[in-house]
């Protein structure tokens, strides 16, 4: 018998075989077992599934590809699905199909040129990657705790206006899913005013590099202060008209709610966080449990759902540019004046205007960019809570100027593999919800 | 947590690679319900290691590291486990069983470093093609010094 069958008379016999009856409380079952039971991964190869295909003609399932060609799969995420008529049973993420090696690129760039390669990785929240690099290579450094006051809220101001950016980015493709069209135009309507503020402020829409070791890479322009303001006053108005046309819509209700459901055991035992492990109902937020930055001064919420599923994780990230939008108020009524870049010349290149006078000034500046700076031998790693979860960065380094090995810890790599667990059992229709609400951005799975 | 110099480190663990198992079975009871991270550093070219010296009095280093981050939600802290792999044999167990999450982060060490996991239960290439010869992230595995690999194109 082939996996299929047998997967196929599984289904219709789970309730009657003699050891379904030895069932033990919900409680006492490991994860392992649970996710085991139910079965939700295909774990087949390629050359297996290919070979399947011309043996049977009466089969009860098939196995069908979704991408890596599909516009709902958010760029090039293939997904072979295993159907019975339009159910799925089980489903396999295959991914690699944007892997450029960037974890082995970043072997062989010095920590200032660093930036430009992770700010590429997940590419729909730039600057929470720069900051994930530049503090892990500034607590190997141990200039962690001495960044100045005034880099430290502008990297955090930064950080929420791209969560801010990010989230109306899946709310524009979250909408284009489930067939909400319009709603793609007004995300990305919304999405690109944030980003003609990061162009002010960074000289890009995206992929930044502006958040560096040290601090940042130039103080805000003039007038950033009346950019936030105008962008936190036109929002409020336009998240009440997504409200209208989404949160109360039946067709938008019945497309979501029950969709995708996850428990919290699941979300932990497959180690998914971010928007996913909220929706279960554990308020679990780096930001506010293992704070970073400021956080711990500034008040916001988080935001958790209830039932685990597609709807609750479109409402946290709708209430979550809110909570964003109340931080960045916040960071405007305190932002400190002062340097925004470490004085340690070690790590920072001197200012344009002595590099006119004097002859040290300009070596200085042509060694830091060319040469780098070493870093002491070390491991590190550190963590902070992007829009997808928890991205975390791992250096060792030899003591050189180029990190001896760099790791991401992507949050949509993780994330996706509770993909199969979330459209286990339902239509094939609700696996574009779910993609969706899962919300991956490839360059960050395949780095 | 250790405190260096004033500063708080973060709490890191040498485990053997027979105690991996155990050790991670301790954690998980402890509170330790996620694993937040699970990668490999392959220390080829760099095989000493700067290691405090009571530390580097107890551990045999070995060419591949492997490197657990684990997350107690419950109490708000990680812990980092660092086991050594010889060169000869690069395997372990799989931690699957404990924590299904690592199923996708073991696949792509075993990808990029060819370090295999026993009990693992679909072992097989993630991010490279399923027919690629040679572990990118190895530090031997030179850049461009090979052929490019592509499936069905002219050689």
């Amino acid at each position: 018998m082939t996996a299929t069958e047998n997967m196929a008379s599984e289904i219709v016999s789970a309730g009657t075989s003699e050891g379904g009856q030895e069932l033990q409380l919900r409680s006492d079952v490991s994860a392992k077992a649970m996710l085991r039971e139910s079965g939700a991964v295909l774990r087949m190869s390629e050359s297996q599934v290919a070979s399947l295909a011309d043996t049977r003609s009466d089969d009860q399932t098939m196995i069908i590809n979704m991408g890596p060609q599909h516009p709902s799969t958010h760029g090039v995420l293939r997904l072979m699905l295993e159907l019975k008529g339009e159910t799925v049973l089980r489903c396999k993420p295959v991914i690699g199909y944007l892997h450029t090696g960037m974890e082995k690129t970043g072997e062989s760039l010095t920590y200032m040129q660093g930036g430009t390669n992770v700010t590429r990785m997940d590419y729909a929240s730039p600057l929470n990657n720069e900051l994930v690099f530049s503090m892990a290579t500034e607590k190997l450094l141990g200039i962690d705790g001495d960044i100045p006051e005034r880099a430290v809220w502008i990297r955090m101001m930064l950080s929420e206006l791209n969560r801010i950016s990010s989230h109306l980015l899946f709310m524009a493709t979250n909408g284009m899913d489930i067939g909400a069209v319009s709603m793609m135009l007004y995300g990305f309507r919304e999405r690109e005013e944030v980003l003609r503020f990061f162009q002010k402020v960074t000289g890009l829409r995206m992929n930044h590099n502006f958040i560096r070791p040290g601090g940042v890479a130039a103080d805000l322009p003039a007038g950033w202060r009346d950019d936030v303001l105008g962008l936190l006053d036109a929002l409020p108005e336009r998240l009440a008209e997504y409200e209208i046309l989404m949160t109360g819509q039946p067709i938008w209700r019945e497309r979501l709610q029950g969709v995708g459901v996850i428990t919290r055991d699941e979300a932990i035992a497959l180690s998914a966080t971010g928007p996913i492990l909220r929706s279960t109902g554990l308020a679990w937020d780096l930001r506010r449990d293992l704070p970073y930055l400021r956080y711990d001064e500034v008040e916001f919420d988080v935001i958790v759902g209830s039932y685990g599923d597609a709807f609750d994780r479109y409402s946290i990230r709708l209430n979550e540019i809110r909570e964003s939008m109340r931080i960045v108020r916040q960071i405007l009524d305190r932002m400190p004046q002062g340097d925004y870049r470490i004085q340690d010349k070690k790590v920072t290149p001197p200012p344009r205007g002595r590099i006119d006078e004097s002859m040290e000034a300009l070596i200085h500046h042509f060694k830091i960019f060319t040469e780098g700076f070493k870093v002491p031998e070390g491991e590190a790693y550190v963590a902070i809570e992007s829009p997808r979860g928890e991205i975390g960065c791992y250096i060792a380094s030899d003591g050189s100027a180029t990190p001896y090995r760099m790791h991401v810890r992507a949050p949509s790599f993780v994330n996706i593999q509770s993909m199969p667990l979330m459209m286990h059992g339902g239509l094939i229709a609700d696996a574009v919800a779910v993609i969706s609400s899962v919300d991956p951005v490839l360059g960050e799975v395949d780095r | 947590m250790s405190q260096v110099a004033g500063r708080v480190t973060d709490d890191v663990r040498f485990v053997s690679k027979t105690d991996y198992l155990r050790t991670l079975t301790a954690l998980r009871s402890e509170g330790f319900e996620m694993c937040a991270d699970l990668t490999a550093v392959d220390y080829l070219t760099h095989p000493g290691r700067t290691l405090a010296p009571e530390v580097a009095s107890q551990i045999t280093l070995e060419r591949f590291e492997l490197v657990v981050n684990l997350l107690s939600l419950s109490q708000r802290r990680r812990v980092r486990l660092r086991v050594q792999l010889s060169e000869s044999d690069p395997s372990i167990d799989s931690a699957f069983d404990l924590y299904p999450g690592t199923e996708a982060m073991e696949r792509e060490v075993f990808d990029m470093f060819g370090i295999t996991f026993n009990g693992h239960p679909d072992l097989t290439r993630i991010l490279m093609p399923e027919d690629w010869i040679g572990f990118p992230l190895r530090k031997d595995y030179s850049q461009g010094s090979i052929p490019v690999q592509f499936k069905g194109a002219a050689s």
